[in-house]
């Protein structure tokens, strides 16, 4: 149950995808994801899925773990699904009742919004599913380092993201090991009403609170003893460097984002 | 009272990339009494087998039976499973959550929902099993030192009076005092208060002066199952696995291979020394 969150898991395998610089992959993301939302019409929504389902396959990551990835966010979807049918008023109508309207246009947009939103999810999670979290800082911070001319402390915040995301599968990890200790001393996280449930919530998260702070302190101390001392004057062992497959899955991007442009002209 | 496993399988993950086989036919019987001694690498599987014995995780395939009731059929109630099988996990303090020791304590009989003065009666008791006196009762649990902690965290799963208790490496991270405290008050409640016991630890001395019964882990299937003296036998399998046998036990192997006539059986200290006085005295 609680290791269904796939975002932030590196899944490790040798892949074309897997070897690109991070900052293809990062612009990739941006890129694919500005094209979702520029694309009109079911040709365009055709092309996407077949771009997507294409770079899927590439990578080589099954794609079981990315609709895991899903689940999260199935209440966001079925909301924007819901708002979309009703208040949209277009096309002919289907169903009148009281305030209750539906209409085919509605109807059209909800269905391009839950995939448009779909897609971005799998999308996203592709990226950190094919890239680990430390080139993904680095990509991050190589790719945002014109920041720091206003003053903007780019190092540290991709070193924040890095390590916030290197904490999310030990904290799931550390939520499943304290659930099953308090289950040893029979507490039951599964039934009662809602005030019930969040009352037996206390003795989950004052553990997890704390073995995460301890944790932060831990890890605070190990980077000091390795004099870290922020991003000023730091090398790195393998800087980043565009290679011809970065260049080439540049273009097919662009070549994508073009396409998406032109049908949303056309139409 | 017994707990019986039938060729009970677990898989990890069964449809990723990356299943992992964590129980392979696991069939056993844990008997009324027993002290047992749970041993095995990093990841060969015995961490999960306990967590088994109380219903935590399911098994992908077989059955596990406690007292000759299957503990995931019809009406049987897990919730009475945790309370007769108690389970302290690695790092046992961790789970401390209420703002003294005495109502972190009660948490467990709390959920059996017991009355007042039985919870109470239960918490008093299961802290003095630990050695724990009324001047630590009102003291956050953070307070406490790590071995202090550590007994907290057991007397939590003692209230629930279980009668196997299983201990999921009791020491580790301990200095060695609360190591010899930890593990004196564990054959304590074996002894006196005739507890199961299934301690899980990687210190073959340990296992050697405490365990009555050696089970031994590796690749998610049990290899060996045995008294120590019986175990140990196979030092140079056990070596294979990562494992070992009590140093003593590889003093007595050299002596005798060094001519001196002694028995290898010898797993404690105190056993080899009455080995070598006997074998010296001959001379």
């Amino acid at each position: 149950m609680i290791r269904d969150i796939t975002l932030g898991q590196y899944y490790p395998i040798e892949s074309p995808i897997h070897r690109l610089d991070p900052r293809t992959k990062l612009a990739g993301t941006l890129i694919f994801i500005v094209a979702l939302f520029v694309a009109q019409g079911l040709v365009a929504y055709l092309i996407a899925t077949a771009f997507l389902a294409s770079v899927i396959r590439v990578s080589k990551v099954p794609l079981s773990y990315m609709v895991r990835g899903l689940k999260s966010i199935v209440i966001l979807l079925l909301f924007s699904v819901v708002f979309n049918i009703f208040f949209i008023q277009d096309g002919t109508m289907l169903i009148h009742v009281g305030f209750i309207t539906i209409t085919t246009g509605g109807l059209i947009q909800a269905a391009f919004m839950a995939v448009r939103l779909v897609y971005l999810i799998i999308g996203s999670t592709l990226m950190t599913l094919t890239t680990t979290p430390n080139d993904l800082t680095d990509g991050l911070e190589k790719s945002l380092g014109f920041l720091k001319k206003i003053h903007v402390p780019v190092h540290e915040i991709a070193m924040i993201m890095s390590i916030a995301l290197r904490f999310i599968p030990i904290l799931v990890e550390e939520t499943d090991k304290i659930m099953k200790a308090q289950m040893a001393r029979g507490a039951d996280f599964e039934s009662g009403n809602l005030i019930q449930r969040a009352k037996a919530m206390v003795p989950l998260l004052v553990p997890l609170f704390i073995s995460a702070f301890r944790r932060a302190s831990d890890l605070a101390m190990a980077m000091e003893a390795r004099c870290y001392h922020g991003g000023e004057g730091r090398t790195k062992m393998k800087p980043l460097r565009y290679e011809r497959a970065d260049k080439a899955a540049y273009g097919v991007l662009l070549a994508f984002l073009a396409l998406m442009v032109v049908l949303r002209v056309l139409a | 009272m017994s707990i019986r496993l039938d060729k009970v399988d677990y898989i990890y993950e069964p449809d990723t990339a990356f299943p992992v086989h964590a129980l392979d036919h696991v069939s056993l019987t844990i008997r009324d009494g027993e002290f047992i001694g749970l041993m095995g690498h990093t990841g060969s599987g015995k961490s999960t087998l306990i967590q088994h014995l109380n219903g935590l995780v399911r098994p992908t395939s077989g059955t596990i039976y406690y007292n000759d009731r299957d503990i995931h059929g019809e009406g049987f109630s897990l919730k009475e499973l945790r309370s007769k099988v108690g389970l302290v996990f690695q790092y046992p303090e961790h789970q401390l959550f209420e703002a003294d020791v005495f109502s972190d304590v009660c948490f467990g009989p709390k959920n059996l929902g017991l009355e007042k003065e039985e919870i109470q009666r239960r918490a008093r008791h299961a802290l003095e099993l630990v050695g724990m006196d009324e001047s630590f009762y009102s003291l956050s649990p953070f307070e406490l030192s790590g071995g202090q902690k550590r007994r907290v965290a057991i007397a939590g799963v003692l209230a629930m009076e279980p009668e196997v208790l299983i201990l999921d490496e009791p020491t580790a991270g301990l200095d060695p005092m609360g190591r010899d405290e930890i593990l004196e008050q564990v054959k304590r409640l074996h002894e006196e208060n005739h507890i199961t016991i299934i301690l899980v630890s990687h210190s073959m001395e340990d296992m050697a002066r405490y365990a009555g019964r050696l089970i031994v882990m590796d690749h998610g299937k049990v290899q060996f199952d045995g008294t120590p003296v019986e175990v140990f036998r196979h030092y140079k399998e056990l070596e294979k696995m990562g494992l070992a046998a009590p140093q003593v036990t590889y003093l007595m192997h050299s002596l005798r291979e060094k001519g001196w006539d002694v028995n290898v059986d010898a797993i404690t200290v105190a056993q080899a020394k009455q080995e070598i006085m006997r074998v010296w005295k001959k001379h």
